[in-house]
This record gives structure tokens, sequence and C-alpha cells, in this order.
């Protein structure tokens, strides 16, 4: 049986190569938008825990997913917080949307140093002048950037000041006195970081500031951080689902297409195995059983080349768009991808079953 | 297959002779083409003893196909009664009829209807796979081989094989479960006279060696020579 399922799939092997490589590409599609989802979120949580800070306050009226890319707040806030028990240091930060993804943070380096020892440079350090700008090693990478070299952002000239190890914070960030003028919004800020004398008080803290400051979302960290998933922002959610349909449509179709053939064509082949005592079961299950080993094929090379797409999105894409390799939605792709196929075979697998013997073994 | 071997159960079959494995009582089957009815069999008997190696001619359109898909179970008879080793055919449902090829009748066709993707081994064991058997060749069906001249052909897929060669691997194929009857759909219609002449001595030398009940449906007399009894069938009603 393993044998003459071997023997189908090996005598037509650019439609078997064609049937696996698409069943590849509907897998691969998956994973693909999975990692990029999860590894851009991931990465934006790593890069606020690297803050150093407990709790986080926002502008009213803003989610925890919504881009911060406007400064309402008042910096007088930082004196206000640092006011409050426990409260250690606070920092605000503004934010200015680039072309997406991108965006330019404005910091008050001094204070953001105290709070969590500062960037890691690995060429240059933190910018003096407000026309000077640092960057992380991926966004210099895929920029092509060394120290000293002028960076063209929001409609001035920057230069680049320093180069520093990814993971905390953001990816291009400016003075804050520099940011706040060129968006028009001196004294004013997209959100503030607070550090407290220790942690163990975070929840009373974002408790008293809650009713202090009423209308302004705060969040500890591990709330902020915990919330940055794919469940929670539900035009992600619904796009990947829109992606899975298609991808199960495509596999869907592919399937088809190719098993139909194969059933055509092998018409007189089915006639044989039925004149000789095959049942019908039997004839279905030799084209369930081909089309689960396309379909497996299909999900191994669709994971090997998730690799591939990977590799394109760090050469290609600038962060912060990573893509992560997300192991449990292995099963689950390989699984989309079986659905698909199995029922793509399912119209061939009735006509092959209701062929009829004497009819199959005159057919040309 | 060693004489003594074949010896032994073609003397077992022989003294059952008289036992009829086939019977059919007043077969009809009637076609629709369209609104046409087309008569391929009109009230037909036959009796077939077990052991027994039987030719059955008939032009072309005499009905004698019809009558080889019945008794193979693959096709339903539309009247009469069709007995096939104790088993009424009328009354069994397709399952059932599934169950009798794979059982009871092995076939050989014009035109071989070997798998082309498998090895000649594997159009065998195939066979036996489908029969719930082990699909090892035991040493008495690899002496078959041999007297079939194909033992060392096993491992070529059919296109490497002349026609005389697949159809002697057919014949394999269809004893390998050791079917009560082997039906023989013109089997020498596709090959030369030299192949017709082999796979006709191979038929023969199999009924009287293994006493294997042989049905053959030919249009040439002179293959039917080799059976040792002839029915003519004639315009769906055998004469």
């Amino acid at each position: 049986m393993n044998k003459l399922i071997f023997a189908n799939l090996t005598h037509r092997p650019v439609r078997t190569l064609l049937s696996v490589l698409a069943i590849a590409v509907e897998v691969t599609m998956i994973l693909t938008l999975v990692g990029v989802s999860h590894g851009t979120l991931d990465s934006t949580a790593a890069r606020a825990r690297g803050v150093g800070a407990d709790i986080v306050v926002r502008p009213p009226n803003s989610t925890v997913v919504s881009a911060l890319s406007s400064a309402p707040m008042s910096d007088k806030l930082i004196g206000v917080l640092m006011q409050q028990p426990h409260v250690a240091l606070a920092t605000g930060t503004v934010i200015q949307g680039l072309t997406f993804p991108d965006s330019i943070t404005g910091l008050d380096f001094a204070t953001f140093n105290k709070m969590n020892g500062g960037f890691t440079y690995l060429s240059g350090g933190d910018p003096v002048n407000e026309d000077d700008i640092t960057v992380d090693q991926y966004y210099a990478q895929h920029r092509h950037l060394r120290v000293g070299d002028t960076l063209r952002l929001v409609n001035r000239d920057w230069r680049v000041s320093g180069i520093f190890e990814g993971g905390k914070l953001a990816n291009i960030c400016v003075k804050l006195s520099a940011l706040q003028a060129i968006t028009g919004s001196p004294g004013h800020l997209s959100q503030i970081y607070v550090k407290l004398d220790d942690s163990k008080w975070t929840d009373a803290v974002v408790a008293e500031l809650k009713t202090k400051m009423p209308g302004y979302p705060i969040y500890s960290m591990e709330e902020l951080t915990s919330m940055l998933s794919i469940n929670n922002i539900g035009m992600l959610k619904d796009f990947i689902w829109v992606v899975i349909t298609v991808a199960v449509i495509v596999g869907f179709i592919v399937v088809f297409l190719a098993m139909y053939t194969a059933v055509l064509e092998r018409t007189r082949e089915i006639g044989i195995l039925k004149a000789v005592g095959g049942s019908s079961g039997l004839v279905l299950e030799l084209l369930l059983r081909e089309t689960m080993l396309l379909a497996l094929l299909g999900s191994v090379l669709g994971i090997a080349l998730t690799y591939g797409t990977q590799w394109l999105m760090k050469m290609l894409v600038p962060p912060p768009l990573v893509q992560e390799t997300v192991y449990y939605w292995w099963p689950i792709a390989g699984g989309i991808a079986v659905v698909g196929s199995m029922l793509g075979v399912v119209v061939p697998g009735v006509k092959a079953v209701q062929q009829d013997v004497t009819e199959a073994l005159s057919y040309e | 297959m060693s004489e003594g071997v074949m010896g032994a159960v073609g003397a077992g079959r022989v003294a059952a002779l008289a036992e009829p494995i086939i019977q059919v009582r007043g077969l009809t089957k009637i076609y629709h083409v369209g609104d046409v009815e087309v008569h391929a069999l009109r009230g037909s008997n036959l009796e077939i003893a077990r052991g027994e190696f039987v030719a059955i001619v008939g032009a072309s359109g005499s009905g004698k196909s019809t009558l080889f898909h019945i008794l193979g179970g693959l096709t339903p008879p539309t009247a009469g009664t069709v007995v096939i080793d104790g088993k009424d055919l009328a009354r069994m449902s397709n399952q059932e009829r599934t169950e009798l090829r794979k059982t009871t009748v092995g076939f050989v066709f014009q035109k071989y209807n070997l798998l082309p993707t498998l090895s000649a081994e594997d159009n065998i064991k195939i066979v036996e796979y489908i029969g719930g058997r082990p699909t090892a060749f035991t040493p008495e069906f690899v002496e078959v081989l041999h007297l079939l001249g194909i033992a060392d052909r096993m491992k070529h897929k059919p296109r490497a094989l002349s026609g005389g060669q697949q159809q002697r691997v057919a014949i394999a194929r269809g004893i390998v479960n050791n079917p009560a009857i082997l039906l023989a759909d013109e089997p020498t219609g596709n090959l030369d006279s030299q192949n017709s002449a082999a796979v006709l001595a191979v038929l023969k030398d199999l009924n009287e060696r293994t006493g294997q009940t042989i049905l053959m449906i030919t249009h040439d007399p002179e293959a039917a020579s080799y059976a040792s009894r002839t029915v003519h069938i004639r315009d769906g009603r055998i004469v």
C-alpha cells in the first residue's frame, strides 16, 4: 500500500512537487505572519521592560496598543509624580511616528541613564547636541549607518552620535528637547516612565496614582507588557484569521486540482484495484494517505521556508518588525494545511469511490 | 511448485470435478443506453464443475464479456440466478461482490491491467494485501512463478515486460490468493501467436497440475482448443 502511494506520487513528480510547494507556501504564509506578529510585539515588550521602569503613565484616551505619536501630557506631571510616595525616579519621552513601522523617540538621557544604566553603546555615545541622534545596531545595520554619518529624518539632518545594543526603549533616539521643538510640543510628553524605590509597591502606587490622576491610563510594566499580545489586538487577530482562511482555501484548491486530476488519470488503476477485490474504503484510504503525505511534506517544507522568510525579514525589513520562530504554531499551521488538503480530497475521493468497475476498466 | 505438491492438490481438486462451482440459471442482463434497452444476455444457463477449464466462445457482441463481468461480480445481473462457489450473486450487495472478488474469483484481462507504477512483484503482492494475506511469496508460489517463467522478472515494471510476460504476471496475480475460479477474458487478445500459445499452455498446465477452475472467454477457436470443454454463446444465449 505504501509502495503504491509512493509510486503514485513519484509517477508525476512535477505535479507532486508543485502540490507540496503550494502547501508549503500556505504553511510559510501562516508562520511568517504569526512570527512577525509575535516578534514585533515581543520585541516591543522587551524594549519596554528594558527601560527599567515599574510604572508607565500614558495620555488620557490612549490604549495600551495605540500608537503614541503626539505629546499631550504636560512635563509638569514629572514633578507631581516625583512627589508621590515610593517614586524614586520619573522620566518622560516624546514619540514621533515616521514611515511605518519606524518612530523616533526623544528622551532625557540623564534621567533615563539613572533609571536603567543607559544604553550599551557599540560605538559612540549619547547625543550631546540638539541635532545628534543615536540608533540601535539593527537600524544602523539596515540603513548602513556609522557614527558620524548624517541621517535625514523628520525633515532635518541628524548626526549619528552613537550605535547602541538594541532591546531597550526604542530604535531611534534623540534629545527630548530637540524632538519637542521639532514637533511643536515644548513642555509636553507622550508617556512617562516611573521607577519606584522598591518594585513591591508597584500595585499600591498604581492604585494610588489612578485615584489621583483619573482618566490617565496607568499600568504596571508587567501589566503593560502582558497586554502586548495578539489576543489583545483585535485587528491583528482578525487579520491572522483572514490569512489562515485564505491559506486553507489555497491548500484546498491545490489539493483538489491535484487529486482530481490524479483520480481522472488513474481511473483505470482504480478500476483494477476494485476488480481484484479492493473496497471503496481502500481506494479512499489510498487517496487520503497520499494527500496526508503531500500535506505533511508541504508542512515540513513550509516550516523550513519560514527560516528563509525570517532571514529575508532581517535583511530587508527594518526593526521594529521582527520575525520570531513561534514553535507552538508549527503543529497548528501543519494541522491547518492537513485540514485544507483533506477538504480538497473529498470530491475527488467521492468520484473515485463511485467509479463503476467495468467502466473504469475500459477507460483509455 | 514440485510435482508432489502440485499432484496432491490436483488430485484433491479432480476428485471434486462433479461438484458445480458455477451455476447460472436464466441469466439476463439489460443495459440502458439512453432510452434504448440493450439485451446483452437473454436467459442463459451454464454449469461448470470444480476443476474444469472451460472456454466460452462467441463473436463480438454475443454477450460473453457481460457474462464475464457478472460471473466476476463486477456488475450485477438484471434477472436470473448465478451461484458461485455456493453463493448467490444476485442477492449480493456491492460489498459482498467486492468480498467475492477478493476471495473467490481471480481475473486475467485482455489488456493485462497491471498497475503501471508498481513492479511485477508488487502488482501481485498488492492483491495479497487486499486479500488480507501476508505479502511474502510462499515457496510454492515461487515455484508457480518459475512455472510461469517470470520468476526472474519480478522487479521489473510492466512497461519493461513483453505482452506475454505481462499476461503471465496477470495470471500469477489472478491465482496468488488461491481463488476458487480464475476468469480470463480474451487472455491472448493482445498477444502474438507465439506468446498466445505460451500463455494458453500455462493456463492449461495450471488447470492440469493444480486443478484450478478456469473459465476463459475467447472469440478464437484455437485458443478454445486448450480448454477441456467449449461452450458457445450467441446473441446473449448459451447454445
